[in-house]
């Protein structure tokens, strides 16, 4: 089922079988993916589809009621999630989770408490983004979403994570302000990161992404190269639909209400959310 | 002039007060925990001190060195087990453990102590003497002393919170558990450091307490629990520069009661208590409500 991939060896980041519950919900049913170095692995999916779940559970602030989390080949499936950020997994959560009340600064500075080595610095995240260092010592509840976002993609970096997981970047930001936080990317992975990416907007991430797969409902509909699926069999892996029978039936799943942003209802529409968001 | 002095030993006393409720403020603003034993702790840390200087001979102020660091010690098993444990269930736990603790203490002390009231007595030093402006206000060494030391307690903390590692830790944790967890805070470790600086502040307090006054089991909840819950609410929640001000608005409404009539000490406290409540539900100095 897997293609072959560049990099081939030994997966970073490895999920077994995951089955994660949310009360009687069975938000993850039984979903595997191999994340090797250096890749951009993007997970896409409608809403309610369980990509956030994933990450989640990846990170470890879920447990799962059966599965495997595998991290360089030490399974982590019952470590604390503090134990897998130190070890080397970061996560910029859905909505940015900043610390309101702390400076921009303090909350780079939280993210350095327990870094690893490498080469990212509260400085060298900076550089990366040139408005922030006059803004230091502002509070992050002064800032703009999309400034949010920044602070809150350098808050991971200066951990010096081996894998980052990034949750929903495009969520409630201007599509120009997405595109440019998708546009540091390469500078990031150029320090030797491995990316693994939930993203509602599937142009987005088909454009960033050297791995793919589609959830839906809690399942894998669809794994590959971006370069390997055809648009058509994205589309029905997103909706669920049969494969080339169209969009002759219904979208199986109803969950599209109130979680996602506004604008982001293009479930119903039969075509691939294109990414054009409404904020 | 008898108001001036009354006034002035309001808010000498309103030191005493804040460094009660710093502790509790601490408690609440960082984990959510409303410490329904605090008071009873201040009097076990006044218990401890009587029990250092019966074995060691130290002087009361000296007991502070041994005292503090005791509480503190306690205070962080106490959150890393049976607090954090009830935290884990739901916030309403705590109250429920919290209240058990306090009752636990109290019948402790009466248990294995006696229900006499204590005192830490300072012997024959300066501490123990006045100086007077006037002819009617009269200010004991000691209650500036006290004053001073909360002040300084609280200067520290604001320091200790506003710029150290750990204290941007703890406001970090106090905005975003998770998000700490995912920057590799682990949450309880700093949960416990909080709640070891809560119980270092109010052993402090506690035997500060002892010295000005008198103490027994009960005084625990029957007193110092209200108080600093007083102080805490007529500041405001969070910050400990409302601490410190709730408490000398706490103390200076008693002294002007007490001066119209002795017995509406008590009630004084509570009608300005009651007065922010209705008009200023957050509290003198805090911010707008926050989520």
């Amino acid at each position: 089922m897997n293609a072959p991939r560049p990099g081939n060896g030994t997966p970073l980041l490895e999920v077994r079988d995951l089955v994660v519950h949310h009360g009687q919900l069975r938000a993850l049913d039984g979903v595997s993916l191999r994340v090797f170095p250096g890749e951009v692995y993007a997970i896409i999916g409608a809403n309610g589809a369980g990509k956030s779940t994933l990450l989640r559970t990846i990170a470890g602030l879920h447990q799962p009621t059966e599965g495997a989390i595998l991290y360089d080949g030490k399974d982590m499936t019952k470590v604390r999630p503090e134990r897998r950020a130190t070890a080397g997994i970061a996560m910029v959560p859905e909505g940015r989770r900043l610390f309101g009340s702390l400076t921009v600064e303090e909350n780079l500075q939280v993210g350095a408490t327990y870094a690893r080595k490498g080469p990212w610095t509260i400085e060298r995240v900076y550089e990366l983004f040139g408005w922030m260092s006059e803004r230091r010592t502002q509070r992050t509840a002064q800032l703009s979403g999309g400034e949010q976002q920044s602070v809150a993609i350098g808050r991971a970096l200066v951990a010096n994570p081996r894998v980052l997981l990034l949750d929903e970047l495009s969520l409630g930001l201007a599509p120009v302000v997405v595109q440019r936080i998708y546009a540091m990317l390469p500078q990031i992975l150029a320090t030797g990161l491995t990316v693994l990416l939930v993203e509602q907007d599937v142009s987005q991430a088909l454009r960033v992404a050297s791995h793919l797969q589609c959830l839906l409902e809690g399942h894998t509909t669809l794994e590959g190269r971006p370069s390997d699926v055809t648009p058509a069999q994205v589309e029905a892996a997103y909706f669920g639909l049969a494969e080339g029978d169209g969009r002759a039936e219904g979208p199986p799943q109803g969950g599209s209400g109130g979680m996602g942003p506004p604008g982001s209802g293009g479930v119903t529409g039969g075509v691939v959310p294109p990414g054009e968001k409404g904020a | 002039m008898a108001w001036v002095n009354a006034i002035i030993q309001g808010i000498l006393t309103g030191g005493l007060y804040a460094l009660f409720a710093c502790g509790l403020s601490l408690m609440f603003g960082v984990m959510k925990v409303v410490n329904l034993a605090h008071g009873d702790l201040a009097i076990l840390g006044g218990y401890i001190a009587l029990g250092v200087i019966a074995v060691t001979h130290v002087p009361v102020l000296w007991s502070v060195v041994i005292v503090v660091p005791i509480m503190a010690a306690l205070g962080y098993v106490m959150q890393r087990t049976m607090i954090q444990a009830s935290l884990d269930r739901s916030v309403l736990t705590t109250l429920l453990v919290t209240f058990g603790l306090s009752v636990v203490i109290e019948n402790g002390l009466l248990q294995f102590v006696n229900a006499n009231s204590h005192s830490l007595g300072v012997g024959d030093s300066i501490i123990t003497k006045s100086f007077s402006i006037g002819s009617q206000i009269q200010i004991a060494y000691l209650l500036v002393l006290i004053f001073a030391v909360a002040v300084v307690v609280l200067l520290g903390l604001q320091y200790f919170l506003s710029s150290s590692r750990y204290g941007r830790m703890i406001r970090a944790v106090a905005d975003d558990r998770e998000a700490a967890q995912l920057s590799g805070v682990d949450y309880r470790h700093v949960f416990g450091i909080a709640a070891a600086i809560a119980f270092g502040t109010v052993a402090l307090a506690g035997i500060a307490y002892g010295m000005y006054s008198q103490f027994a089991p009960t005084t625990g909840t029957d007193t110092i629990l209200l108080f600093a819950f007083a102080a805490v609410v007529i500041g405001g929640l969070g910050s400990l520069w409302g601490t410190l001000l709730g408490g000398v608005v706490l103390g200076v409404a008693q002294q002007i009661g007490a001066q119209i009539n002795i017995s509406y000490e008590v009630l004084a406290g509570y009608i300005v208590l009651l007065a922010v409540l209705v008009f200023r539900p957050q509290g003198l100095t805090a911010r707008k409500a926050e989520s």
